[in-house]
């Protein structure tokens, strides 16, 4: 495999052939913000929340290959900006009330608004949608006021676990989530799949039963520092 | 600071935190009628069901921001019920109990301190510039110190079991999910000395003031009712966290006594009056008119055999003697029972303090689950019963709340009627000082309604006099 480099913000970064922006960001420890990608996933490139902007045009950092000498911008103020837009339209679409929600402190929606310094979300009109929880299951529920969308579920249900527990339904707007049956209990999700497992989730739609609150506040994921950090300490060593 | 302006007050979704004073007056100026409207939260019992169990405890304690423990704490104990867990491990319990009386010294501390005093120490009908707790601050800076210190000890406790010292997270159902490093334990240890000082120094302030003016102490908005508190199981005494149900009459006769609490509806109805948002919950067997009761410090002074810890008892004993060991109707002596509940909570945290269960690793227990399950707690304010139905699929399908306040909802009216005829028949005008003293009637409940104040020593309270044809007089609101 041959090796390139490119640069993010001024930043040379080495990658090699066939890697997205995103790996060679990552490997280099680089964080570009993300909801939809997840490690051990397919690529979806569907929030846009990683957009960068490569060679003057805005891509989905997640998808794009990088390319040998491309100037990539990412932490600049418009594009931070727009991200944050994005972050913040997702908390009107839903209803994201973290202080009531087993995901706060847990959960990569807050933890990127923190790093993007999104302070109330009172730009746009909040959809307000009202859809009842399904806790039909016995040990999952699932409270898709608060999804976000970004597939991951269904990823994990199809290429990991080998079922299609979730999958869209809707288009445009109306596009949502939805379980592949009548309510969760008749689908053949376990506690045991992939998709249901903390880690997939980004917020608190997918919800393990009895678990909540149970880890104190002070040693929850974001509690110990932004999201992406793990990955910038790669790079300070 | 913004201009002055006048706080509309109408029956709006906000918790707790709003009232309304209406007086009616008769053709010759005098108090007809005098009632207080409190906007209350029904709404929380509305929207929480749906909401899946292990939320309840975080979700319900959004009702209030000075006693947010006390809901968490009584959501907790049903859900234990629910979730078939009728003991929990002695770390949870004693981190719940460390967490609930750092939560009644700091509400009441607040309550002393920053709400009352300026009342206590400048008069009821001193200028409003002077009632407020910076006037407090010159005037004895040494109190206001403490006042801020003791309530800061509370919240830390708080924030060392919750997680936070407003809204945290520390009690779930069938425990609790931590418990206290040595090191915090240390750091309590280090102080809880001064705190006892001064909490003794706050109990003599509040014991002298009492007996200096035992007078208008007498005759302020007192009258006869009966009481009702939680009580220890195994002996009666005072248990803040749990026990029994026990109502004494006025008399100090008992109504009921050893009440396991889940079965509170045999003895309490909820009556509803067009008027107010809040319920007029009375004892079932003595019927409405004089089935009410009144829950709060005064009130667990008066039912309960005797406080286990010594300081705390032996002031409860000084009280006690000055009605000759009845009952004691005066509310203003109110704030002496609640620096004797503050003397308490520090014993007791101390106690705690030093019993290594706190250090324990066994934070959790499990059981078989059921359908409904009852908590009540004894809040700074009072008895708090809370009460759910759960279905299989762990979602909540009833809830049912009855807070301190609403159980002083008929003592808190009666004291406004009372106060207002003294203080307000026969005035076409409304002056500051005499709207104070139906605010002092009402904040010797320490009503939730303080939740609202929105400037220190103020709340957001509105008088209205009419006349006999129901035409406005006057309209006067306290708050700027
Ligand atoms: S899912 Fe995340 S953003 Fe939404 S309410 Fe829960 S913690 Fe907040
Ligand atoms: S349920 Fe969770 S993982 Fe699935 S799409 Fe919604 S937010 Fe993403
Ligand atoms: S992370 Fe790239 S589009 Fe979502």
């Amino acid at each position: 495999m041959s090796g390139f480099t490119f640069t993010i913000d001024g930043t040379e970064i080495a990658a090699e052939d066939g890697q997205t922006i995103m790996e060679a960001a990552d490997a280099a420890g680089v964080y570009i913000p993300r909801l939809c990608d997840h490690e051990g996933l397919r690529h979806q490139g569907g929030c846009r929340v990683c957009t960068v902007k490569a060679g003057g045009r805005s891509v989905a950092a997640c998808t794009q290959p990088a390319a040998p000498g491309q100037t990539v911008e990412s932490e600049t103020p418009h594009i931070t900006k727009l991200r944050r837009d994005l972050v913040e339209m997702l908390f009107h679409e839903g209803n994201h009330l973290c202080p009531i929600c087993e995901a706060s402190g847990n959960c990569e929606l807050q933890a990127m608004a923190y790093r993007l310094n999104m302070t109330a979300p009172t730009k746009f009109p909040y959809l307000e949608p009202c859809r009842a929880v399904d806790a039909s299951h016995p040990d999952i529920a699932l409270d898709t006021n608060r999804c976000i969308s970004c597939g991951r579920c269904i990823r994990a249900s199809l290429d990991v676990d080998g079922k299609s527990v979730f999958g869209y339904v809707g288009r445009g707007i109306h596009r949502r989530v939805a379980v592949n049956g009548s309510d969760l209990a008749h689908t053949d999700a376990a506690i045991t799949d992939h998709a249901v497992s903390a880690d997939v989730c980004p917020v608190g739609c997918i919800i393990r039963k009895r678990t909540g609150f149970t880890t104190p506040i002070g040693e929850r994921e974001f509690d110990h520092g932004l999201i992406g950090r793990k990955i910038e300490e790669k790079r300070r060593g | 600071m913004g201009e002055p302006r006048l706080i509309e007050i109408s029956p709006v979704t906000r918790v707790e935190g709003h009232g309304k004073v209406t007086i009616h007056l008769n053709g010759n100026n005098e108090v007809d009628e005098a009632r207080l409207h409190i906007v209350e939260f029904r709404g929380f019992e509305r929207f929480i069901r749906g909401r899946l169990l292990w939320e309840v405890p975080v979700i319900v304690q959004r009702l209030c921001g000075i006693c947010p423990v006390s809901h968490h704490l009584a959501a907790a104990k049903a859900m234990d019920v629910i979730i078939g867990v009728d003991e929990l491990p002695p770390t949870a319990e004693k981190m719940r109990r460390l967490m609930h009386y750092g939560q009644v010294m700091q509400s009441h501390v607040l309550h002393f301190f920053h709400l009352a005093a300026p009342d206590l120490l400048f008069g009821f009908g001193a200028p409003a510039e002077q009632r407020n707790i910076f006037e407090v601050l010159k005037e004895q800076p040494e109190l206001g110190r403490r006042a801020i210190l003791m309530r800061k000890f509370g919240q830390d406790i708080i924030e060392a079991t919750a997680g936070k010292k407003i809204h945290g997270t520390g009690a779930v159902p069938g425990g609790i999910n931590r418990n206290l490093p040595i090191e915090r334990r240390d750091a309590f240890l280090g102080v809880i000395d001064e705190m006892e000082e001064w909490a003794d120094a706050a109990l003599a302030l509040a014991r002298d003031y009492t007996l200096q003016h035992a007078m208008l102490v007498e005759g302020f908005a007192s009258f006869p009712s009966n009481y009702m508190s939680l009580v220890r199981k195994t002996d009666g005494a005072l248990d803040l966290y749990h026990g029994d149900l026990r109502a004494v009459t006025a008399a100090g006769m008992p109504i009921f006594d050893r009440l396991d609490y889940s079965r509170y509806h045999d003895v309490l109805v909820e009556d509803v009056r067009s008027w107010s948002y809040m319920k007029f919950p009375f004892i079932k067997d003595l019927g409405p008119a004089s089935g009410w009761y009144r829950v709060g410090p005064l009130a667990r002074m008066d039912t309960v055999d005797f406080i286990g810890t010594p300081k705390a008892n032996a002031a409860r004993n000084e009280l006690m003697a000055v009605t000759k060991g009845a009952p004691n109707n005066s509310i203003l002596v109110n704030h002496w029972a609640r620096m004797i509940e503050v003397l308490h909570c520090i014993e007791m945290i101390r106690d705690l303090l030093h019993d290594p269960d706190l250090q324990g690793t066994e934070l959790r227990a499990t059981g078989e689950r059921r359908e409904e399950g009852v908590g009540v707690i004894e809040a700074p304010r009072g008895n708090l019963i809370h009460h759910y139905c759960v279905d299989e699929r762990d979602q909540v399908t009833y809830c049912n709340l009855i807070v301190s306040t609403t159980h002083n909802n008929e003592g808190m009216n009666k004291a406004v009627k009372d106060v207002a005829v003294q203080h307000l028949s026969g005035q076409a005008q409304i002056t500051e000082g005499m709207l104070n003293h139906v605010e002092v009637a009402i904040r010797a409940y320490d009503p939730c309604l303080s939740c609202a104040t929105h400037a220190l020593g103020q709340m957001p309270l509105q008088v209205e006099l009419f006349d006999a044809a129901g035409g406005l007089l006057d309209r006067r609101s306290s708050a700027t």
